[in-house]
């Protein structure tokens, strides 16, 4: 499938004092596609995507969204990217309305275009009813979908989604998941998860980083039919993941 | 010049959002027309009368006017620490720092935004002190070029305090660290000051660099270019440190 490249970051590596949270992982995200960044906690999940998302700055490598350089000329990619960090960065003694409008001029939406932006993303994500609400007093679901409206105002060509569904009960990861599949129709996505299932429902192609190294990308068929020495000939998904995840901090650890 | 406009704005509009603002506000009123009252008080009853007669003698405006933004200068040293600890201590403890980062924006634009919302509280803030000494025009005749110098000194004053909260602001993720820190630090200049005057080390330079020497020409009704200047560089020193620090940490430095 030759496709339109919309992130390509090569050999990213970060350092937090002596520690190598990132040691040389590069991704690349095709234009429709839904990215897994899979891997356990403190894996280097968030800090590669603070990385593509300009919030910090790696310590080497190369970042491009788009096709323009995040690292050179970071306004005009940051124009392309739509960003939800984990903890959704709301201003809870605003209204959704009143917050959704300052996002989308922080994004260069003209004012003209605002309320229609506004109302067009109210409706993607269910927020019709919430809009006048404090979002202090919205519930934990609905402040997602806030962060996710947030995201997606300015119509992004990448949206980048830091574990969008933790904390949340099952129906409302039902709802965000199918939120998700939508906006893949429109969007590019990269997510990051612990949560294999998740993988399974939304993404089409998975990247597993373990210890901050990358320790597979493909599809996620080819990762179903992976097959090694160490595995049972119909290895259940979870398996191969702890495996893959196990040998990663083995070579990580033998690095260090 | 858009951006910075706009972050000024919601920053504004969002500390009238809480109840910080208006309690600031409103405390602020409340102990500065009691200092009004007393000043007055003693410039109707004592000098005033005896002053009757007499050739050189201190006016209301001398007593009362000056005093009374010198108070309002004093007071904001403990009120400044806390509107400006809400500048990035709070928005790093709360996570939403990533908005701003995030979007497309410079660091410019994102310290010059937060640093014109908060000058907008103190435009207002020094607008409502100065109703005060505005209202005497009812019973006598006021110095109102005195007024305007030093309402403009409190504003340079407040300006100067802001940039430096900042900052220290930009420095820690604890909102009360960084109150504490730059309320220290305001205090800091003060204690310059005392040292650069007290009768055994009395040192010109200590004065020079204390930000509250640089008030006084201003209350006395002098609008000196050099104290004007001091105050423009120190405010924009600390701007553009700020500058520099988020972006160094965005580096990892």
């Amino acid at each position: 499938m030759p496709s339109k490249l919309l992130v390509q970051a090569h050999h990213l590596h970060r350092y937090y004092d002596q520690h190598h949270a990132v040691n040389d992982v590069s991704i690349s995200l095709h234009k429709g596609e839904v990215l897994g960044l899979l891997g356990p906690n403190g894996a280097g999940k968030s800090t590669t995507m603070k990385m593509l998302t300009g919030n910090i700055a790696p310590s080497s490598g190369s970042i491009e969204i788009a096709g323009v350089n995040l690292l050179e000329n970071a306004l005009s990619a940051k124009q392309q990217l739509g960003y939800l960090p984990e903890t959704p960065p709301l201003y809870s003694d605003m209204r959704v309305v009143e917050f959704l409008r300052y996002c989308a001029r922080l994004h260069d939406i003209p004012k003209a275009k605002v309320t229609s932006a506004i109302n067009q993303v109210l409706a993607q994500c269910g927020l019709e009813d919430m809009q006048k609400r404090l979002i202090a007093n919205l519930s934990k679901g609905y402040q997602q979908r806030v962060g996710i409206a947030q995201a997606i105002i300015h119509q992004p060509s990448v949206i980048i989604l830091d574990e969008p569904t933790v904390g949340l009960d099952p129906i409302q990861i039902q709802e965000i998941r199918s939120l998700i599949r939508q906006l893949s129709k429109h969007h590019s996505v990269i997510l990051s998860t612990h949560i294999l299932q998740e993988v399974e429902a939304v993404c089409d192609r998975v990247h597993i980083i373990s210890a901050g190294k990358t320790v597979f990308v493909d599809t996620l068929e080819t990762l179903k039919n992976y097959s090694d020495d160490d595995l049972p000939a119909s290895a259940s998904l979870e398996q191969i993941f702890t495996l893959l995840v196990s040998q990663g901090a083995l070579q990580g650890g033998a690095d260090e | 010049m858009n951006k910075i406009s706009l972050i000024g704005w919601t920053e504004f509009k969002r500390l009238f959002n809480s109840p910080l603002a208006w309690s600031i506000l409103a405390i602020l009123q409340f102990i500065l027309a009691l200092m009004f009252l007393l000043l007055l008080d003693g410039f109707i009853v004592g000098i005033q009368n005896e002053g009757v007669g007499k050739e050189l003698s201190l006016g209301v405006t001398d007593v009362v006017v000056s005093r009374i933004y010198l108070w309002a200068g004093v007071i904001m040293l403990v009120v400044i620490p806390i509107l400006t600890m809400r500048s990035f201590a709070e928005e790093r403890m709360n996570k939403t720092l990533a908005l701003l980062i995030s979007s497309p924006i410079t660091f410019t634009q994102l310290v010059l935004g937060k640093f014109t919302g908060l000058l907008m509280l103190i435009v207002l803030i020094v607008a409502m002190v100065s109703l005060m000494p505005l209202s005497l025009s009812l019973g006598t005749s006021l110095d109102y070029g005195r007024i305007a110098t030093s309402a403009l000194g409190l504003f340079l004053l407040l300006g100067s305090f802001t940039a430096a909260g900042i900052y220290i602001s930009s420095l820690t993720s604890q909102a009360m660290i960084a109150a504490i820190s730059t309320f220290g630090l305001l205090l800091l200049f003060i204690v310059l000051y005392m040292s650069g005057t007290s009768s055994t080390s009395a040192s010109e330079l200590f004065i020079y660099l204390s930000h509250i020497s640089h008030f006084f020409s201003f209350t006395d009704g002098m609008l000196n270019s050099r104290d004007i200047i001091y105050y423009l560089l120190f405010t924009v020193l600390f701007l553009v440190l700020t500058i520099r620090r988020l972006d160094n940490q965005r580096l990892g430095a």
